[in-house]
């Protein structure tokens, strides 16, 4: 199970004065592998890419590189290379001097050095940007740039801290698609970092999801987004109806006041669960012949559906219907058996799941995205 | 928009405009017309053509103003590095510490540096006291330096020093990452990164340096005249206003030559402070 690993973070702790940013963090990376750590702002994700990079010395536990550890090996003898947040390109250079500023560094000769510098320039479409000067280029140029002096001193792994945070949303969905083919064509390991969900799983072969310096979950985007393993890894992917329910035997549950055929088993007799249901994996049916049924008290349109809360036993729901229900109708919801993913209770549960506040306003207030990581 | 200057703008405009006319326009005009005039006001070449008396003074002017300024940098550059490198609570302490002495009277200053460089000043008693024969350092050409160095480098450190505290660490994070060591790190990216600074204090200091008066009366006992004196004694004792503007011109016109030079290193860098 272990074969390919490149890099091996064992038993990692960190704290900064009181506040214990990682706690126990183990984590094993495979070579050539995408992998982001999601999580919101102060969850240790940052934290967990400084100490691979080598600017953050872990207060216990061992950062072991192709089975070598290198504790307290600094940053320019690492075989990793960041990106860093704001880029960091050296403003009394030209585009060419900062993509070559690695190798010259390295004392490469200077043809080997301008043949570099232009395979990575055109790896990043940013071919006849030579002379020009960092502060006349866009966002975008710029995180090209950046790229492209990242990758041309060759790492072993590239280090991504939220690379795309500046962007527009338009051109951070390009830059996704040319991320993940660049990582694809040099066949490199890429360690990203991102508290943007939807850029973990449309990118990424392993999302690492991290809360207050403790990893909630490890794998693949569909195991994550499926099989959540929490109350918070379920809502923080995508939205999530989270509702207690209790374990009457394997395969059978019951929450709302209902018994529902469901796929999970291995759990005790009558144990006390958390439910999640998927907003877009219920549908919506006549009352009469719902399983559950309740009034709609907020219907918004999103485009490809409608985004309708339902009162049900004074819980609300969010379903993603692409028929319209008016406010205030009584409607039935019918879910599937493969619709229902039920999870261990958690110091999470309780906290998450509820649209009772649901306002997408709110929503955003209590997102602190914009706080600075550190 | 931004270009329409409104009733408003101009009245805010007002007191600038006053106060650079009444004190920087009209003694320039007033400079250039006793330049070129008699003492009875008709127009002359004379006071130019004297000048070629003070070549030596401006020469040595100029060498001892490079020399101060050459020290200065060598000592401000890693001091500011090492003071940028603090927290923020030390930083604030140093900052102080360096600007403090200049709430200090500049005469008072040096008058105190006579009393230490003296033949049986203070520093010369004290070695006397271990044993050590009296070393002569008043009235030499380093006192002279060594009074325009102490009383100048504020100006090369507080510049240098605040282009320091505002780089960007990830910078230095950056430099790390591709490969460079502790010296790399100084050389390819905090020199470079500080140069504007660096041109500013370089300004700050090599001008009052070649145009200081005093200093070198005092320190080097009136055999190192500098232009600045001579200018001085033009004003106070000759009472030739004519000589001293003629010579205060020429001054002016080498520290602009010598600026724009300085100033060519760091074409459309910010942070030129003149």
């Amino acid at each position: 199970m272990k074969e390919n690993v490149i890099i091996d973070l064992k038993n990692i702790s960190v704290k900064f004065g009181d506040n214990q940013v990682l706690k126990d963090l183990n984590l094993y990376i495979r070579d050539k592998e995408f992998i982001t750590f999601l999580g919101p702002s102060g969850c240790g994700k940052t934290t967990t890419l400084r100490i691979i990079a080598g600017f953050i010395e872990p207060d216990e536990g061992e950062v072991i590189f192709e089975g070598k550890k290198i504790n307290g090996v600094p940053p320019h003898k690492r075989q990793v290379n960041t990106i860093f947040q704001r880029y960091a390109l050296f403003p009394h250079l030209n585009v060419y001097e900062n993509v070559a500023f690695g190798l010259r560094i390295k004392k490469i000769p200077e043809k080997q050095i301008k043949e570099t510098v232009e395979e990575m320039l055109a790896l990043v479409n940013l071919k006849g940007f030579n002379k020009r000067n960092i502060n006349s280029l866009s966002g975008g140029q710029q995180q090209r740039v950046a790229i492209a002096r990242a990758l041309a001193v060759k790492p072993r792994v590239l280090l991504l801290d939220e690379p795309l945070g500046a962007l527009d949303l338009k051109l951070r969905k390009d830059m996704q698609v040319e991320l993940k083919n660049i990582q694809q064509r040099l066949g490199i390991t890429f360690i990203y970092v991102t508290h943007d969900q939807e850029e973990a799983l449309s990118m990424s072969d392993t999302v690492v999801v991290m809360d207050s310096g403790v990893i909630q979950q490890i794998g693949t985007p569909l195991d994550i987004y499926n099989e959540p393993k929490n109350a918070f890894v379920a809502d923080f992917i995508g939205e999530s109806n989270i509702l207690d329910g209790v374990m009457l035997s394997d395969g059978l549950v019951e929450f709302s006041g209902a018994r529902f055929e469901c796929l999970d088993k291995g759990f005790a007799k009558n144990e006390a669960v958390d439910v999640v249901v998927r907003p877009e994996d219920v549908d919506v049916v006549d009352p009469q012949k719902g399983m559950l049924s309740g009034e709609v008290t907020s219907v918004t349109f999103k485009g490809v559906h409608f985004e309708i809360i339902v009162d049900i036993g004074g819980f609300k729901w969010m379903i993603q219907t692409t028929d319209y229900q008016p406010e205030g109708s009584v409607i039935g919801l019918y879910i599937e058996p493969d619709a229902i993913h039920i999870m261990k209770k958690s110091e999470y549960s309780g906290i998450y799941g509820d649209y009772s506040s649901f306002s997408e306003e709110f929503d955003e207030l209590s997102d602190p995205e914009e706080v600075e990581e550190e | 928009m931004s270009n329409r200057s409104t009733l408003g703008a101009k009245l805010i405009a007002a007191p600038y405009i006053v106060w650079s006319v009444l004190f920087i326009i009209a003694p320039l005009i007033f400079v250039v017309y006793y330049s070129f005039t008699t003492v009875d006001g008709s127009f002359t070449l004379a006071n130019m053509a004297e000048l070629g008396k003070y070549a030596p003074t401006f020469l040595r002017s100029i060498w001892f103003g490079i020399v101060a300024t050459v020290i200065c940098l060598i000592i401000a550059f890693p001091l500011a590095y090492f003071i940028s490198q603090k927290t923020d609570k030390v930083q604030r302490t140093m900052v102080m510490l360096v600007m403090l002495p200049m709430w200090m009277s500049f005469l008072i200053r040096t008058y105190s540096w006579m009393a230490l460089l003296q033949d049986t000043g203070i520093i010369n008693s004290f070695l006397a006291k271990l044993g050590i024969d009296a070393v002569h350092m008043i009235n030499t050409p380093g006192a002279v330096i060594l009074g325009m160095v102490y009383n100048f480098l504020p100006f090369m450190i507080m510049p240098i020093y605040s282009v320091m505290a505002k780089l960007d660490h990830s910078m230095v994070e950056a430099c790390q990452d591709l490969g460079g060591n502790r010296l790399t790190v100084i050389r390819r990216c905090i020199i470079p990164m500080s140069m504007p600074g660096v041109v500013s204090g370089i300004t700050m200091v090599f001008v009052p340096s070649v145009s200081t008066f005093y200093i070198s009366q005092k320190l080097g006992g009136g055999s190192f005249d500098l232009i600045g004196d001579v200018i001085e004694r033009q004003f106070q004792q000759s009472y030739n206003y004519n000589l001293g503007a003629a010579i205060s011109l020429v001054l002016m016109v080498l520290i602009l030559v010598s600026m724009a030079v300085m100033n060519r290193f760091t074409e459309d860098e910010e942070g030129m402070v003149i």
